[in-house]
């Protein structure tokens, strides 16, 4: 159902031919193997962990020119390369790379442009060490696969700095009217390839500015919004129009925006809802969910109240519950408020933590502390409503659950307490019921997410096409865009075709 | 942007915004809400939706000058734009037949009950609202209440009206003469609590319009959350309506009270920078 086990016949068409043009060949000659081994894996800069955890800027720097063609010619160019297998949308990634080692970026930024509209965002937080560099040659024989994920960050850069991508020719307009819900990865993926194939693209937001999780849950130190509002401003180059403040669903229901003669939809609402873990105290002043902590101080720039006029409690003692990237965002933002303390609180053990390598590395290095195999039982407030600790139980692990990880258990007597005055709870999201309650025959699985036909990510309903979380229940970035991608494909030959595909 | 077509002071500190929005004025219905923010920087409140014009595409909001966002509304005038008006979120209130039903407003809620009311009216029930001022120049759209309504009461503390009781007094009383079949109070956290617990002994099943704090209004935060008969729910998309009689108040007065000292920094701040 997700990822590509292997590539689509086009695709690894595309990618011989690539391959194969002369002056790959030359540069394949250029440097020899043993070489290109010999270089190590080029240190991506970093501002200091004492410098940067007290502000809301950016931690990597990124590659300088110099150091992104040293990194690029580690790269040994092979002839099936396992890497593009390895990434959700099929960047043809060993050209990308080829053409960064030549000193070409501005070709090499095209060539990733043809297969992902956000590539400065995924060269930030794509989960690498899990999808293309897990499966880089390089890495299984040497241990340390390319970065691809900080030349994908390189290039990108380098194209917004010179002064933005290039919009590529547009086909004729085609007057076909598409309307998107929700201008998050997944939307403005979607936006991007149906703009680019002539269509007349709307993406309604139901928040002020355009980007979603990447613009309220993201923070600013890993993702600078420039960087988003830079993409955003591109896909209005494409001629895609945004609607925002507008709340599907609500503002005016999907079979209102047909009968406005939109005629085909992509709905990328996302993971709306967030979990609580329903233990006792949960509602104490003092305990948030990641989103709405995240949301305030990212969105809504609490980091800069009274500038800004919307408050976050800054928390002496912060404790985070969950062990995943968003998990990781609400900890290291706790620190830059000027918490004491901030804490991991994770039921598995670190090897089971989905969060990306490098945030749970960047995190230890500004001061956070970990507590694995723990777990919150219940939370005591003040006469006030204030949260003031919690109550904790140990876990060990068990025999291996349904996602193949071990099972935590608690371990009997075990609970203790520590004093807290925030609390963030990040352990997941519910898909958000607002366009299923209000979309009659939109077919919905056990979970409240979006069912659809994988391959073209086409919903119950003629022309309503899903992706992202609202389909998955919660993944990540890249996912999403790949869905739009697929989706924006079955949406095109639709349009054209009439093909319910 | 979504333009202000109207902004008046209605009595002391309560004013109406009037503001171009189409969509919503299409699609809202009575007990809805639309998230304001005021400017660039300001923040995102939740106000209920107190009227609409279909026809102009307009819809009206009441508030309470009280904070830094609610201030900075007061000051906004016709043709100015907002950066955020947008709705209409939660569920709508019910508005069946089922009887007699007292319709209770309070402060800004005066104006959130008149479409309330008006839709009750027009489902057939027979309307009694009563409405709670401290002093009678506190008092607005009289008229447009005691037009639709089949009974009007003046809740009013400085013996303008009759008496000087709080409305839970006025509540007992209009319980104690006829039969109620529904009760729905919109107002403040204290005003609504005050008609549920006027309500409870006789077990009139009493709908409050609850208001906690929210951000993106959608249901994507949970920063609204209040405990009913029990179990959490979002008021933004579970409600704003539930049971009065099942709330958690003291809980919903504390999450109300969470940012107290900001809000006040808040106002100190923006006072400076406004009125230097």
């Amino acid at each position: 159902m997700s990822g590509q086990a292997k590539l689509p016949p086009s695709l690894a068409a595309e990618v011989l031919a690539e391959f194969e043009k002369d002056w790959r060949k030359e540069l394949r000659k250029a440097v020899p193997v043993k070489e290109r081994m010999k270089t190590g894996r080029r240190p991506m800069p970093q501002r200091t962990p004492e410098d940067r955890n007290k502000d809301f800027g950016e931690v990597n720097q990124g590659l300088s020119a110099e150091e992104a063609v040293l990194e690029a010619r580690r790269c040994l160019d092979c002839p099936k390369p396992a890497c593009v297998m390895g990434c959700p949308v099929g960047i043809d990634i060993p050209t990308f790379v080829k053409l960064v080692e030549k000193g070409d970026f501005a070709a090499a930024a095209a060539k990733i442009r043809q297969a992902n509209s956000l590539p400065a965002i995924c060269g930030r937080v794509c989960p690498q060490e899990t999808q293309c560099e897990a499966t880089c040659l390089l890495g299984k024989a040497s241990g340390v696969a390319v970065a691809i994920g900080n030349l994908e960050r390189f290039v990108s850069d380098t194209e917004r700095l010179g002064g933005g991508a290039v919009v590529p020719a547009l086909p004729p307009p085609t007057g076909r009217k598409v309307a998107v819900v929700g201008a998050g990865p997944a939307g403005l993926t979607a936006a991007g390839e149906l703009a680019r194939l002539g269509h007349r693209v709307t993406v309604f937001e139901a928040l002020h500015d355009a980007g979603g999780v990447l613009v309220y849950g993201i923070p600013e130190f890993r993702l600078p919004k420039a960087i988003l509002v830079a993409e955003v401003a591109y896909l209005e180059r494409l001629g895609v129009e945004f609607r925002m403040n507008f709340i599907v669903g609500r503002t005016a229901t999907i079979d209102d925006l047909r009968a406005e003669g939109y005629e085909a939809f992509f709905i990328g609402s996302g993971a709306g809802l967030p979990n609580f873990m329903k233990i006792p105290g949960e509602n104490l002043v003092g305990v948030y969910s990641a989103n709405e902590y995240l949301t305030r101080v990212n969105l809504m720039r609490a980091y800069d109240f009274p500038r800004y006029d919307t408050p976050v409690f800054p928390g002496r003692r912060a404790a985070v519950i969950g062990g995943g990237n968003v998990a990781m965002d609400s900890v290291r933002t706790a620190k830059r408020l000027g918490a004491e303390k901030a804490l991991i609180i994770y039921r598995r053990s670190r090897v089971e933590m989905p969060a990306r390598v490098e945030e749970v590395h960047h995190a230890e290095e500004e001061g956070i502390e970990f507590h694995f195999l723990t777990v919150p039982t219940r939370y005591i407030g003040d006469e006030h409503g204030r949260v003031r600790a919690m109550e904790c139980l140990r876990m060990e692990l068990g025999e291996p659950d349904a996602s193949g990880r071990r099972r935590p258990v608690p371990v009997a007597g075990s609970e203790f307490m520590t004093e807290v005055d925030l609390v963030v709870c990040a352990i997941g999201q519910s898909p958000n019921p607002l366009i299923p309650q209000t979309t009659p025959g939109l077919g919905v699985g056990k979970w409240g997410t979006i069912d659809v036909d994988w391959a073209t990510m086409a919903t119950s309903l003629p022309g309503v096409y899903a992706g992202g979380d609202i389909v998955r229940g919660g993944a990540t970035v890249i996912l999403a865009m790949g869905d739009a991608r697929r989706a924006a494909a079955a949406i095109d030959k639709r349009l054209r075709h009439g093909s319910a595909g | 942007m979504p333009r202000i077509v109207r902004r008046e002071r209605l009595v002391p500190n309560i004013h109406l915004l009037e503001v171009e929005a189409p969509e919503i004025a299409r699609k809202c219905r009575p007990g809805q809400f639309v998230i304001v923010m005021p400017d660039a920087r300001g923040e995102r409140i939740p106000l209920t939706i107190a009227d609409w014009d279909r026809d102009r595409g307009t819809v009206v909001s009441v508030f309470m000058a009280v904070g830094t966002t609610s201030r900075k509304l007061a000051l906004l005038n016709p043709g100015d734009s907002l950066p955020i008006f947008a709705g209409p979120l939660g569920l709508p209130s019910e508005t069946g037949h089922f009887g007699t039903v007292l319709c209770a407003g309070g402060c800004f809620g005066i104006a959130a009950i008149h479409p309330l009311a008006r839709a009750l009216k027009a489902a057939g029930n027979r309307v009694v609202v009563l409405v709670d001022v401290k002093a009678d120049y506190l008092l607005y759209w009289r008229d447009k209440l005691e037009r639709l309504a089949d009974e009007f009461v003046v809740s009013s503390r400085d013996g303008l009206y009759g008496g000087t009781e709080f409305v839970p007094g006025h509540v007992r009383a209009i319980l104690g003469r006829e039969k109620i079949d529904r009760v729905v109070a919109v107002g403040c956290t204290y005003f609504m609590n005050s008609v549920a617990e006027a309500t409870r002994p006789a077990g009139v099943k009493t709908v409050v319009s609850l208001n906690p704090i929210m951000v993106d209004g959608t249901g994507m935060c949970g920063a609204c959350r209040v405990t009913v008969d029990g179990r959490t729910k979002f008021a933004c998309v579970d409600g704003p309506d539930f049971d009065g009689h099942l709330v958690d108040w003291a809980e919903l007065y504390a999450r109300r009270r969470s940012y107290f000292d900001d809000e006040i920094r808040s106002l100190c701040a923006w006072e400076e920078e406004r009125f230097p």
